[in-house]
């Protein structure tokens, strides 16, 4: 045997399953079953006559067109799927920026999956769940210190829900004051997330971009210009995408309550900030925290999560209800504080997703006050170990505020790599997928040319920053001796290069089997 | 077989590598300068993108250093469809590209002046891109290197890139640029292959087309018009669309005016516009022409300070796709009427609409 060659880091013998599944309705047999259940015995059946309360226009007239196959196969197909994924255990998460991937503590997915949380349903008798109702309770307390805020819902099933609550509170608000129809403009910026703008315009809001400044900041003479007694709302991240943060961001939110407007801050990616600055003192009068990011849960297309929303007192009653509250023995829901008529009611049934909050009060729990301000310290200092190690990179640049360092994320530019060898960032993206490592460019709008957006958090240590910037090297290397390998890639990967030429052509979208057989089945 | 239309410009860029501000009547005064051609050489760094479907592919150019030279020596199938002089001339740019009209793709060398040739003989409808070679590449019609114009020109030709967007031709008066004054005209619009390079993204919703972006504006506009009140409709590819949402025709390089949803008079001169103002209350309806941000004084004069001033910030209506704004980098739009205290009246911040109930703030600055 001979000394195994570690001498880089780069996994270049990577390769993912490919497993080329069907989709599982293809797999359908008819009359194949996972499990066959016995029917009931005359005995029961008998016991149970006359007691079905389901009324018959309500029963199904023929079973649902779910696919029919056996276990074992149902098994194996997600299994497979599994397979082709690059999940966060398995890979270095940082290169899903504005995402916060971090890692998520097994012992509170544990914690979450005891029977006690598992099997409790949210239509039981308060009596019956005040462990649970405690958590939210203490949870609720733990995010208005976080936050300044007075008090929080988790019924947001998500950031963008969370926005849409937000959105919904300034609705809620105006409407009250009878303000609302003069009241139909948000503000918000480029570089915040894009469901800023898209969420309060479902509620139907017009929105008001402004654009950054030389130096990366939203202007904040345009933004001067934008304010106005149309003003509802200032809906804002900060830092931005960019990982810039607004220094001045008292300014805007005064000037907007000077015209009697609203502010809402975007806090999906808090990593940063934990501790640090509160959403109230910077002069907000809302925000959100998603649960699934900053507060351990782990997240991504579309898993359980939380946007739990905070408001200040004077917006508390339009808050959706009931809020989990406590009398000095017992907690309950309070169905009065969110009883005024303009209030914007539920937005998910039930109190959100018990398990998340629970995630997210064991792990603040577990750190605590100095163990959160811990965290925004790491992921900062990451973030800036990784910033000037790839700021020594000839192909890569990072727009505005030059030499300063940025939050907790970065949006670089690949321009330069771009205009001497032709290769993408989307080209180094597909590229290392073939590694095992995720890579993200930008939100829409792409307004930095070919971006990069990264973001270690407080989980990788310098070792996994290593890897990942030694693996980001090679790639660049790569595009230089021989783009067109680059440009071909991925290899490794599940699938190779997609047809996306028709992605805004809803002709051509099947967003479901029975949609995709109606359009596409011979 | 696919076919593709070959046009090089020989001599552009000739005059830029002797410090002429271009090559158009300066072909003599550049050679005398010791200029040397160098066309051929960008366009061949396009078409080597081309090489692996050479087989599959009939190149029609014109003779010799026009197109079949160059073609011929890298191995690609070709028809000549134009035969060329000793010395070529605009013209001949022009006799080629309509010969071409059938190739499924337009590629042609040059600058803006070779683009203006080409529009004016092939129109708006034809598919064309440029492979940047000379000294004026304003319009952005033209890729960003010749490589990156060989690797658009092959997606479209293997059908990987489906999409077109509608580009503005434009080109400044070289006589009163090497004087230094910029005085930019809007040419017309080719169809030029549109490939959403940033598609791949695992997060967010998919970026609406440039096309969709304008049939947004368009509708947002149409909701903000008012009865029995003029709209002056100013050339550019966001206002035809409105026009064509609207279901009337546009003259796209000129003013149009329409009251409640209907046509009242075409392709306006400025004379025009005065009188018809005195009829009712007018508005104006833009959007940044000529590649360079300019909202008025490149290719829309007939919008004059006396019109402009009549107008005012309080009638205008400024539309853009975010993505033509992001082209000017946070640059202020500008105005350059010939009149500075019109120019200053318009100035400051404008509320450009970029969507359905969306709009973006944009500073206006006094331009030329």
């Amino acid at each position: 045997m001979k000394k195994i060659d570690r001498s880089s880091k780069v996994r270049t013998g990577f390769h993912q399953a490919k497993w080329d599944e069907p989709v599982i309705f293809e797999l359908s047999r008819a009359g194949e079953r996972g499990i066959l259940v016995p029917q009931a015995s005359d005995e029961v059946k008998k016991a149970v006559e006359g007691t079905a309360v389901l009324p018959a226009v309500l029963k199904r007239q023929a079973a649902p067109a779910l696919p029919e196959i056996s276990q074992p196969r149902v098994l194996r197909h997600y299994a497979r799927l599994a397979q082709e994924t690059l999940g966060a255990d398995v890979n270095i998460e940082i290169g899903q920026g504005t995402c916060t991937v971090k890692y998520s503590p097994k012992v509170n997915d544990q914690l979450a999956n005891l029977p006690q949380v598992r099997e409790m349903h949210p239509l039981q008798d308060e009596s019956t769940c005040q462990g649970m109702m405690r958590i939210m309770y203490d949870t609720n307390q733990y995010m208005c210190e976080i936050s300044g805020m007075d008090r929080f819902t988790f019924q947001p099933s998500g950031g963008s829900q969370g926005i849409l609550t937000m959105a919904s509170l300034v609705h809620a608000y105006f409407k009250s004051r009878g303000e609302r129809e003069q009241r139909d403009e948000i503000i918000t910026t480029i570089y915040s997330h894009p469901s800023d703008a898209a969420a309060p315009h479902v509620k139907g809001f017009k929105i008001i971009y402004i654009h950054p400044d030389k130096d990366g900041y939203p202007d904040y003479e345009a933004f001067k210009a934008a304010v106005s007694d149309r003003t509802a709302a200032f809906i804002v991240a900060n830092p931005e995408d960019t990982g810039v943060y607004n220094k001045r961001v008292l300014e805007f939110t005064k000037l907007v309550h000077e015209k009697g407007g609203l502010c809402g801050y975007d806090q999906a990616n808090a990593n940063g900030l934990l501790g640090v600055t509160r959403a109230r003192e910077a002069g907000f009068d809302m925000c959100f925290f998603n649960l699934h990011k900053t507060f351990s849960t782990p997240h991504g297309c579309g898993g359980p999560a939380c946007g739990a929303t905070g408001c200040a007192q004077f917006l508390e009653k339009f808050l959706p209800g009931p809020l989990v509250d406590f009398d000095g023995e017992k907690y309950f829901f309070n169905h009065d504080i969110t009883s005024d008529p303009d209030g914007i009611g539920k937005v998910r049934q039930f109190n959100g997703v018990a398990p998340v909050i629970l995630k997210a009060y064991a792990w603040i729990r577990s750190l605590g006050p100095d163990g959160l301000y811990q965290v925004a310290k790491t992921a900062v200092l990451n973030n800036n170990y990784m910033f000037k190690k790839l700021m020594e990179l000839h192909c890569v640049d990072a727009p505005y505020i030059e030499g300063k360092q940025r939050i907790e994320q970065c949006r670089y530019t690949l321009e330069t790599l771009f205009k001497e060898t032709g290769v993408s960032t989307a080209d180094v993206q597909r590229r290392m997928m073939d590694f095992g490592m995720h890579y993200w460019q930008s939100h829409h709008p792409y307004y930095v040319p070919e971006p990069m957006t990264l973001e270690p958090t407080e989980t990788p240590s310098k070792e996994d920053i290593d890897e990942y910037i030694e693996t980001l090297k090679y790639v660049f290397d790569e595009a230089y001796s021989d783009p067109d390998k680059v440009k071909g890639a991925p290899y490794q990967s599940v699938c190779h290069q997609l047809d996306e030429s028709n992605m805004d052509d809803p002709d051509q979208w099947a967003v479901s089997w029975r949609c995709y057989l109606k359009k596409f089945a011979d | 077989m696919k076919t593709l239309g070959l046009l090089i410009n020989p001599i552009a860029g000739m005059g830029g590598s002797v410090g002429l501000k271009g090559t158009d009547g300066m072909y003599q005064e550049a050679v005398r300068r010791g200029a040397e051609r160098k066309a051929n050489a960008r366009a061949a760094a396009a078409l080597e993108a081309l090489l692996p479907i050479r087989d599959e592919l009939l190149v029609l150019c014109p003779s010799g250093e026009m197109g079949e030279d160059l073609a011929r020596e890298l191995g690609f199938q070709v028809k000549v469809v134009h035969t060329c002089g000793p010395e070529t001339i605009a013209r001949d740019t022009a006799d080629a590209a309509r010969a071409m009209e059938s190739a499924d793709l337009l590629l042609f060398a040059g600058g803006d002046g070779t683009a203006r040739d080409i529009v004016a003989a092939v129109g708006d409808r034809k598919v064309a891109l440029g492979i940047p070679a000379g000294v004026k590449i304003h319009s952005p019609v033209y890729a960003i290197r010749p490589e990156a114009a060989g690797q658009l020109a092959l997606s479209w030709l293997k059908g990987a890139c489906g999409q077109t967007r509608e580009a503005e031709v434009v080109d400044i008066d070289e006589a009163a640029y090497r004087e230094g004054r910029v005085n930019t005209s809007l040419y017309g619009y080719l169809q030029v292959p549109y490939e959403r390079r940033f598609l791949q993204n695992s997060k967010a919703p998919s970026p609406l087309s440039e096309r969709s972006q304008q049939v947004n504006i368009a509708w947002e506009m149409i909701g903000r018009m008012k009865p029995d009140v003029y709209y002056l409709v100013g050339p550019g590819s966001t206002t035809k669309t409105l026009m064509d949402v609207l279901e009337l025709p546009d003259t796209l390089i000129g003013v149009d005016l329409i009251c409640n949803k209907q046509l009242v008079q075409s392709d306006l001169c400025e004379r025009d516009i005065l009188e018809r103002m005195e009829e009712r209350e007018t508005r104006l309806i833009i959007t940044p022409t000529g590649g360079q941000g300019f909202l008025l004084g490149r290719g829309n004069q007939q919008l004059s300070p006396a019109v402009m001033r009549r107008i005012g910030k309080e009638r205008l209506h400024v539309l853009a796709t975010q993505e033509k704004l992001f082209r000017f980098h946070g640059s202020p739009l500008l105005v350059d009427t010939g009149d500075r205290e019109v120019d200053e009246l318009l100035s400051g911040y404008a509320r450009v609409i970029i969507g359905y109930m969306e709009e973006q703030i944009c500073p206006i600055g006094v331009g030329g």
